[in-house]
């Protein structure tokens, strides 16, 4: 098949690792090549964390600028960041709950427009789903579900070759029993938010 | 049951580069490994770790690169399958072992792993360590996949039990922390216990035996490019006039855009896995029938160099280009993108790379740079020793470790850092051109690791600085690995000893030692005041375990703290700690209680004393 190449972006300890790997587990199910890469180390004392996920036909674990055919940011001024990743056809979902970057904390920089924002994605881009996210995790009952909510517009999108059946079963595998329902609520959310958006 | 230790060949399981080589050991019936951690290689032995609680493997975490290569060398010298894993800059400290080890050899398999890391994602260089295996003289192999890498591991022992030598098995960050779909194969059940054989004119590197076993990893030398000759690891496919060599993750983008590019029927592709010694041969053949070759390779020229030798012997006068202006850089990781331009540029393709967004109009992103954690022990450190040495002029050398972090504003107090251990080795020289307080930095894991003789060295030539010696009570940046000085009872393990840092420094010589706890401001700055105050080597231990760490101990907690009414906007705390639990909302500092740890070392500082434990009143 085509390769579909996604970029997800977060803040250190917004659970980008895991979604990933939920990603992952589907894509084994389904039984579709997919190679990822991301970034430890550093990146794990609050800054940035990428990951790469490439599914189908490709042996890259990385995707290059303006290569991207999704987009997910799990923080809105890192999605704005990550947006070299993008070109005309992508689509770009992402969280509009900020974190705010220390740096502005202090006043060493200024947070970026949330409606400028996504008048500047929109504009630049095939799509662009945003909502927040923040908000429908903890309506899911899992303040730390904005990861799962992601997913569920994600996949609502059908860019990636995943059903909403083989994300769900891979959710049940990785993610941790007693968050199971709340996880999959917050999938669902996400879900009919992208598909309201739509 | 571990995951990695399923026995079930045939099954698939998405595995981490790093889950893939520990996998890969399992397989190979490895029995003996050892470590100390380092990004991107980390992954691996905390995998030997957890399998060995549950298994006849043998893990250690050594006390530093060197000892793990040594523990290693004399177990596959007992005819035991060992295995050492390292980052890149790891080799340098275990180089001199591995250059003599190199001649001794060994009787059971031993692959020593040594992750790279091009872009420095998290190291301090990015040397490209295929060097160490050309000046060593031992074989080297290169998996180009997470798939890839678990087989070769296998491969890479069957390779040193052939040559009685040791194998370096090279990655790169993009293996180590790629993950793939790996299909398990057969575990071989491993032989744990060896036998050593008195053997000291081929064991004792005393000069005369020395001369002889240089003659030995000659021969095996010869051995190794018969090897690699016929390695099935380097191959080729594909036709055409235009050839390109390539290794390690850089084959992926050469696939990909040779897909891309529509070029199947014009490239031909060898790819490296065996990469020292390189097979002469094979190389000769493959560029003989190319119009020119390009050589696609992260880091050094080390391929591009050897096939233009190669091309040189045979007379050939084809262009081969790898490292050049318009072509491929020595600098960072390669894209694919990068690769499929320059596949274009170099074969004269017509080519429009895809266009990105144009993001010249889009306003600047606030920086998110790493820093310390809410509630890090080395921020309230380091707050104590600016304010204890405010009116001196100051030099602080720090070292490898999260407490890097400190040298972004507000806290600026890391001045010069080159390597593991070298604050407290630097700390002499300083001392002694300059008039300027020296004050190093080190953690609790790198001063076992190399920060003891540079301390010895400091007492014997009576140098004059102060060593804050920052104990969080574990390896912290890796992720939280052990070390001598961690109670390992308490990771509910027996059978550990355990090194004090206190007991080490004292016995040193060291005449100032004080130990502060660095959640207690006003008792911490009067201690390092002391201390810098003290001629020669003074020693503060700043004992508090590691804030993340503790949490994952689920160790008790401490209350959140608030900003309450009293605050008159000094912010005395936000602009002299810059936690990450402090924000501005309404023009007010807040603190976020889900991140804040209860340090309360903020609210020691606050003139207005406003900062106070969350659900007390003002």
């Amino acid at each position: 098949m085509e390769p579909k190449r996604l970029v997800i972006v977060a803040v250190g300890g917004q659970g980008n690792l895991l979604a990933s790997s939920v990603l992952g587990e589907a894509a084994l199910l389904t039984g579709i090549p997919l190679h990822m890469s991301e970034i430890h180390g550093m990146a794990q004392r609050g800054g940035v964390v990428e990951s790469a996920l490439v599914f189908g036909d490709a042996t890259s674990t990385i995707i290059s600028d303006g290569e991207a055919d999704v987009l997910v940011g799990f923080e809105p001024a890192e999605t704005l960041r990550a947006l070299n990743k993008c070109n005309s056809r992508t689509v770009v979902i992402t969280n509009l709950a900020p974190l705010m970057p220390f740096t502005v904390n202090i006043g060493q920089g200024v947070y970026p427009d949330l409606k400028e924002l996504q008048k500047l994605i929109q504009a630049k881009t095939a799509k662009l789903i945003a909502f927040n996210a923040a908000d429908m995790a903890k309506e899911a009952g899992n303040v730390l579900a904005v990861n799962m909510v992601l997913l569920g517009a994600l996949i609502q999108t059908g860019v990636l070759p995943l059903t909403t059946e083989n994300v769900k079963e891979a959710m049940k595998r990785k993610t941790k029993q007693q968050f199971l329902d709340s996880n999959l609520k917050a999938f669902d959310l996400g879900y009919s938010a992208a598909a309201a958006a739509a | 049951m571990h995951k990695l230790l399923t026995d079930k060949a045939g099954e698939q399981m998405l595995l981490l580069g790093n889950e893939a080589i520990a996998r890969g050991a399992i397989e190979a019936g490895v029995a003996f490994t050892s470590t100390y951690p380092g990004t991107p290689s980390s992954e691996i032995s905390t995998s030997f770790f957890q399998m060995a609680q549950e298994s006849d493997l043998y893990f250690e975490y050594s006390t530093n690169e060197k000892i793990a290569m040594e523990v290693a060398a004399a177990a596959a010298n007992c005819g035991v399958r060992s295995m050492c894993v390292m980052k890149h800059v790891g080799v340098n400290v275990a180089a001199d072992a591995l250059m003599t080890l190199a001649y001794v050899g060994v009787k059971g398999g031993m692959v020593i792993v040594s992750a790279d890391d091009p872009f420095m994602f998290s190291s301090q260089n990015e040397q490209d360590n295929r060097f160490y295996a050309k000046m060593s003289g031992l074989p080297m192999v290169e998996p180009s996949s997470v798939e890839e890498a678990k087989d070769l591991v296998t491969y890479a022992f069957e390779l040193s039990e052939k040559l009685n030598e040791p194998v370096l098995f090279r990655t790169t960050t993009r293996i180590n922390h790629s993950t793939g779909i790996v299909t398990l194969g057969k575990i071989r059940k491993p032989v744990i216990k060896g036998d050593f054989t008195k053997d000291p004119l081929n064991l004792v590197t005393v000069p005369a035996v020395a001369r002889k076993l240089h003659v030995k990893l000659l021969e095996n030398y010869d051995k190794a490019l018969q090897l690699a000759e016929a390695s099935e690891y380097n191959l080729i496919s594909g036709r055409g006039k235009w050839g390109i060599i390539c290794n390690g993750v850089s084959y992926n983008y050469v696939n990909d855009a040779i897909k891309d590019l529509n070029l199947a029927d014009k490239i031909k592709v060898l790819r490296i896995g065996f990469s020292h010694p390189l097979p002469p041969n094979l190389i000769k053949k493959f560029i003989k029938n190319c119009e020119k070759v390009l050589v696609v390779e992260e880091g050094e020229p080390y391929m591009e160099e050897a096939v233009k030798a190669m091309a040189q012997e045979e007379g050939l006068t084809l262009e081969i280009k790898g490292k050049a202006k318009d072509l491929f850089t020595r600098l960072y990781e390669y894209n694919p993108g990068q690769v499929r331009q320059c596949i274009a540029t170099f074969f004269g393709l017509d080519y429009t790379p895809p266009a990105a967004v144009d993001v010249s109009d889009v306003p600047p992103v606030p920086q998110r740079p790493p820093t310390l954690c809410a509630g890090c022990s080395h921020r309230a450190t380091y707050l104590e020793v600016k304010k204890a040495a405010e009116g001196m002029e100051t030099v602080y050398p720090t070292d490898i470790g999260c407490y890097t972090l400190g040298l972004l504003p507000p806290l600026s107090t890391a001045d010069f850092l080159l390597c593991m251990g070298s604050s407290v080795g630097t700390s002499g020289g300083f001392s002694r051109v300059t008039d300027k307080k020296v004050v190093a930095f080190i953690g609790d894991s790198t001063f076992f690791h190399s920060g003891i003789p540079g301390l010895i060295n400091g007492v014997y030539n009576n140098h004059n600085f102060t060593l804050v010696i920052l104990d969080n009570g574990t390896t912290a940046m890796t992720g939280h690995q052990p070390h001598p000085g961690v109670d390992m009872t308490k990771l509910r393990l027996e059978g550990y000893g355990r090194v004090s840092i206190e007991a080490v420094v004292k016995a040193i010589g060291v005449k100032y030692v004080t130990v502060i706890k660095p959640y207690k401001v006003k008792k911490s700055t009067e201690a390092i005041k002391e201390a810098l105050n003290y001629k020669g080597v003074s020693v503060i231990i700043s004992e508090e375990p590691c804030a993340l760490y503790a949490k994952a101990l689920k160790m008790p907690q401490r209350k959140p703290f608030r900003v309450s009414e009293k605050c008159k906007d000094h912010r005395e705390c936000i602009n002299q700690m810059a936690c990450p639990a402090f924000y501005i909302w309404d023009e007010k500092v807040n603190i976020d209680p889900d991140m804040c740890t209860g340090c309360a070392v903020c609210a020691q500082i606050c003139p207005e004393n406003a900062i106070l434990p969350v659900k007390e009143t003002a």
